[in-house]
């Protein structure tokens, strides 16, 4: 007689209790997630602005703004691409290249992997001041080596077309975190594999783009894609390193930072909306392109 | 495993030549970044490479005190790492170990979204988000700072350590609920202590993200000296290019601001790889 009821009431006690834990979650995702991104929707569609407390609709007015308008959207787009088309690949060579030397069995790995990691450990205005310390034209070090090797000095701050090198420079300084996700990978693939390849007489090379590579396809994969939506994003480092204005010529002037300035430094939050709601369909797009390819080059096991 | 000859002599004629190459090359900044937050207002513009400063000018570590109010700064940032810290072993581990252990009604939906906000790009709050606590008239006060790391708005700490609970031993919590133990007393006494290293990854990426964070200051704290972060007031000693002479400064400053991050690497390293790994392969 009292089982059932006890049974019933733990039942019903845990069904409270699991809503209870994660009950600030709920609200946390509603608050910072769900509604903002209806309200973002909504504030594309107005004029909204700091001043103007009763947003006015505005229709697509935003929109035809951004893409007839407004030369710093392609601009500014076309920049954020080209950094990511350099960055990123960069980036993810380095940090697979090192990541197999690391794997060859050698002597002194955790110190080796400490000191690759570590830079991924100092923060990101940190690593934008110490580099933009290092780029200075005239008491920076990258120069000061050029000149020493006879090479012609490079204004890397200050010429439009040095600031994306010096951006992808300074971002492949931290691959240390990627690099020890491919160290966990390479180190996961069955060594049968290698055995049998070399019974057959491969050699090294055979070995590394027959078996290594393939089967690292789906870390690479997840790593390209965390990598590709990061990079669309950018704008501590850039911000920091380059100023607001985004460096020479607009140069260094990357998505995010057209959205901020936008936003907070002219107040047109419903066009800054606008251009994040862009942004958004266009990583989107992205995404969902690089998921449906990837079935032609990523490894997924014998299923 | 024995290793080929072959193998052997491109391991000491290409590997350790690369990888000691670029163990300097990665070093290089940091030292760099040293040798300069040692030098004078006359020798940080030196031409020519210095790296041993002459003179080594150690009170640039005393005198930065006087010219940028870092204790404050500091004090502000440990704010924002006190609060995410809790947030994210206290109120993600709750919310993780519903996810893992308890049934409730719609779960596999809540999970769904939990994994959607996930993959929902940073850019499309911003604006929203400032205009909700704008219109809350918090914007200028640490609040949108603090509190959605408090109520543990990160999807991705939740996700881990719903990962890590469920390989914790069914049969451990199944006694102490046959012993009238709650679901709350599950969690404190014998889920939480068994989970370390989750906990320890978790806790080392909140200090991480919220001692580096630097949009949500910026936008929030503006000109409001008096509350900026470690990483606003290090932006802030940055002049322009023609202002150069304060280089050893902004260098002070980051040594200041990488130390801890460092001490923090120190001790849990372990963890800290773990915990990059884990999402790097599977998140």
């Amino acid at each position: 007689m009292l089982v059932p009821i006890q049974e019933f009431l733990h039942r019903h006690r845990t069904k409270w209790v699991g809503f209870a834990f994660i009950l600030p979650w709920i609200v946390a995702a509603l608050w910072f997630d769900l509604i903002p991104f209806v309200v973002n929707l909504l504030l594309s569609f107005t004029d909204y602005s700091v001043s103007t407390s009763i947003p006015n609709w505005t229709g697509t007015k935003n929109f035809n703004e951004i893409f007839t308008l407004d030369p710093l959207f392609s601009k500014s787009l076309g920049n954020t691409v080209y950094y990511l088309a350099l960055s990123v690949p960069v980036r993810l060579v380095v940090a697979l290249a090192i990541a197999i030397l690391l794997n060859l069995r050698i002597m002194a790995l955790g110190a080796f992997r400490t000191i690759f990691y570590v830079p991924s450990v100092v923060p990101l205005v940190a690593v934008s001041i110490i580099f933009f310390g290092m780029f200075n034209a005239r008491y920076g070090i990258f120069n000061q080596v050029l000149i020493l090797l006879d090479l012609p000095p490079v204004r890397w701050l200050t010429r439009p077309e040095w600031v994306k090198p010096a951006m992808v420079i300074m971002s492949t300084w931290g691959f240390g975190a990627q690099m020890v996700i491919f160290l966990a990978g390479l180190q996961g693939i069955p060594a049968e594999l290698y055995e049998a390849a070399e019974m057959d007489g491969g050699n090294y090379w055979q070995k590394l783009f027959r078996i290594t590579v393939p089967m690292l396809t789906p870390v690479i994969f997840f790593n390209l894609i965390i990598g590709i939506i990061g990079g669309f994003q950018v704008f501590a480092s850039a911000y920091v390193l380059l100023g607001p204005g985004g460096g020479a010529l607009n140069a260094g002037l990357f998505y995010v930072i057209h959205i901020y300035n936008n936003a907070f430094s002219y107040f047109r939050l419903g066009y800054a909306a606008a251009l994040s709601v862009v942004l958004f369909l266009i990583i989107l797009f992205f995404t969902i392109v690089m998921v449906r390819t990837s079935d032609r080059w990523v490894y997924y096991g014998d299923t | 495993m024995v290793e080929g000859i072959a193998s052997r002599i491109s391991k000491w004629v290409v590997a350790y030549p690369l990888l000691l190459i670029a163990s300097v090359v990665m070093l290089f900044p940091l030292i760099w970044t040293l040798s300069t937050s040692l030098k004078t207002a006359q020798t940080v513009t030196l031409r020519e490479v210095q790296l041993i400063p002459d003179p080594i000018q150690w009170s640039n570590y005393i005198t930065i005190f006087e010219e940028a109010p870092l204790l404050r700064y500091t004090q502000n940032t440990l704010y924002m790492v006190l609060a995410s810290v809790a947030g994210g072993v206290v109120i993600c581990a709750l919310a993780g170990y519903a996810f893992a252990r308890i049934q409730f009604p719609a779960r596999e939906t809540f999970f769904y979204i939990l994994l959607s906000t996930m993959m929902l790009p940073h850019v499309v709050q911003i604006i929203p988000l400032f205009v909700i606590f704008d219109r809350m008239g918090l914007v200028g006060t640490f609040w949108p700072l603090i509190i959605p790391r408090l109520l543990g708005h990160n999807a991705f700490y939740i996700f881990l350590m719903r990962q890590f609970f469920r390989g914790i031993p069914l049969e451990l919590s199944d006694a102490a609920r046959m012993d009238g133990c709650t679901e709350l007393g599950i969690w404190a006494r014998i889920v939480m202590p068994n989970s370390k290293p989750v906990l320890a990854a978790v806790a080392i990426f909140s200090i991480q993200f919220a001692w580096n964070d630097f949009l949500s200051p910026l936008i929030y704290l503006g000109p409001k000296q008096e509350l900026w972060t470690l990483a606003l007031g290090l932006n802030a000693q940055k002049g322009f290019e023609g202002e150069i002479t304060s280089l050893h400064k902004m260098m002070v400053i980051s040594i200041y601001m990488i130390i801890p991050m460092l001490a923090v690497f120190a001790f849990g390293q372990k963890y800290m790889i773990e915990g990059v790994t884990f999402s790097g392969m599977k998140g």
